[in-house]
């Protein structure tokens, strides 16, 4: 039995996300380790955190690999350890369930988890073909696979298994779109309409571009401290009930369902079952929405409604940020951004920020249970961790 | 049977290497590898049954008969295959069990559904070394008339 709650967040940061010309993944970085160290006036970032983990995919992008210590360097945290974790879009979801495995362990006190990408100013092509390396190279790369492709299979399972609709899709663009619209930071702060969403162009059909989530640059980071040590940092500190993560094929063709991402499942099985919580008990959720049929799958797989509803649950209002259980009130990945490395951690910024009051014009009222599901690939790592404001 | 090079172990037994699946490919035979403890048809091969762990393994052929499991046009393409677009990838079920990611070529006038009968074929192409593997794809099975 581990001993909970594993861990608390006393502070965290976030840059803004975008098309971020003229700075590098190390100077991004460090906005948002400064949001995080400037909000935490108690922390002596210096003194107190003894290690980085870092989400962080494309190397190739900037032409820049070792980048756990480069960054640590960059924020002035050298010489602590300083680690970078690749898992694809799921890299800083796994780097903050190792991070909460270095405080639960005893190794360190205090840690700093975040992630960062740098995509914008690649060609689209080489950016679809970066992340495409995500997907099983001798098999689907070699064939033409595509990202938007492989989650356009999965699309066209669902809808044929389920009678699930383009429309049903769109919906949840158009309410991510929404939502980024509140936030700030987010790369894409206006609505769309369900037609503009349905008449985009086709991607790689049945998904079309609004569909898919945006190329961009950004950071993310949280401050990670053991439970007892949190009130030394902050007033109000939230805290990590519970995790999982589990692993699937890096081949889509070889799971018997596709319209299932059964490491959802799992991953979230786990963290319930850790958390002691249920579906019904979360107040509000980041899920990795890289497609539209992505944030509607994990919906149903993490149990928030019966397998095959998702495409109903969005229709019903249920997921906006006055239904009951709003789902990425950040507006996504869809519409907030999608800066791989730094999504998984990017989540829980935003449920720090909803469980602590601070979300603003997204802010969901008494929220004080949270769930991020941080996916990596078409399902090939998925990572989920359930929050609560309180012990 | 025209010769193959194919990659071997000492003892001579044919890796169970993608490779060797692609080797089999150039020369148009669509291959699996069939675990002999458990039965598990394979591809790609490995050189451990992901079902018993066994290490134990023969080739067999496929009839290359395959069912449309799912599909899509693929419209933005990386830099590679961005002349070939649009272009259709899709996933079948092998009539012996198991399934296939892989290419869909048809006329343009064919109306694609899951559960289509496909057959597999293969590029002309040379094989010119790892990793630039002659693909295989699939098109419309033959309809036999009556
Ligand atoms: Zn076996």
């Amino acid at each position: 039995m581990i001993e909970k709650p594993l861990a608390a967040i006393v502070s965290a940061g976030l840059s803004k996300f975008g098309k971020l010309d003229g700075f590098s993944a190390r100077e991004i970085f460090t906005y948002a380790a400064k949001e995080a160290f400037d909000k935490c006036p108690n922390l002596d970032p210096r003194k107190d955190v003894k290690g980085l983990y870092l989400g962080h995919m494309t190397e190739s992008a900037e032409h820049q690999g070792h980048t756990g210590p480069l960054v640590a360097d960059w924020i002035g945290l050298n010489p602590v350890p300083a680690v970078r974790f690749e898992n694809a879009c799921a890299s800083s979801g796994v780097a903050l369930r190792c991070g909460i495995q270095a405080i639960k362990s005893g190794f360190v006190d205090v840690i700093m988890v975040g992630g960062v990408e740098k995509l914008t100013h690649l060609a689209t092509s080489d950016a679809t073909e970066y992340l495409a390396l995500s997907a099983d190279n001798f098999f689907e790369q070699w064939h033409g696979f595509t990202f938007p492709g492989l989650f356009a299979l999965i699309a066209r399972a669902h809808m044929h298994e389920y009678d699930t609709t383009g429309e049903q899709l769109a919906t949840i663009a158009v309410k991510n779109h929404h939502n980024g619209s509140l936030n700030p930071k987010a790369q894409m702060q206006k609505e769309i309409t369900l037609e503009q969403a349905m008449t985009s162009r086709v991607v790689a059909s049945p998904l079309r571009l609004f569909d898919c989530s945006l190329i961009s640059d950004g950071a993310s980071c949280v401050i990670l401290t053991k439970p007892e040590l949190a009130k030394r940092f902050s007033d109000t500190p939230i805290y990590i009930q519970g995790s999982g993560q589990a692993s699937d094929t890096i081949g889509l063709y070889e799971r018997d369902d596709l319209t299932s991402l059964n490491a959802v499942a799992l991953a979230a099985r786990d963290a319930y079952e850790m958390s002691g919580m249920k579906p019904k008990d979360i107040d509000v959720a980041e899920v990795h929405d890289c497609f539209t049929i992505a944030e509607l799958i994990i919906s149903e797989d993490v149990g928030f409604c019966k397998k095959g509803d998702g495409g109903k649950l969005v229709q019903s209002g249920d997921t906006a940020i006055d239904g009951n259980i709003p789902i990425n009130t950040s507006g996504g990945l869809k519409s907030k951004g999608h800066p791989v490395g730094a999504t998984g951690v990017a989540q829980a910024y935003e449920i720090f920020l909803q469980l602590t009051g601070q979300a603003g014009a997204r802010q969901v009222n008494d929220a004080e249970i949270g769930l991020t599901l941080n996916l990596g690939g078409h399902g090939s790592t998925a990572v989920a961790h359930v929050y609560s404001t309180t012990i | 049977m025209e010769e193959i090079t194919l990659d071997r172990d000492e003892t001579g037994e044919i890796l169970p290497t993608i490779q060797n699946f692609y080797r089999f490919c150039g020369h148009g035979r669509l291959m699996a590898l069939k675990c002999i403890e458990c039965e598990k048809l394979l591809i790609p091969p490995r050189i451990i049954c992901p079902k018993c762990s066994s290490s134990r393994f023969k080739w067999i052929q496929l009839s290359g008969k395959a069912k449309l499991r799912t599909f899509s046009f693929i419209h933005i393409a990386p830099k590679q295959f961005s002349s070939q677009a649009p272009y259709i990838i899709g996933i079948v079920k092998l009539e012996e069990g198991l399934s296939l990611s892989g290419r869909i070529i048809v006329d343009k006038n064919v109306k694609l559904e899951i559960g289509m009968d496909l057959i597999v074929e293969f590029e002309d192409t040379v094989s010119v070394g790892w990793p630039q593997w002659p693909r295989y794809y699939f098109k419309l099975a033959k309809v036999i008339e009556q």
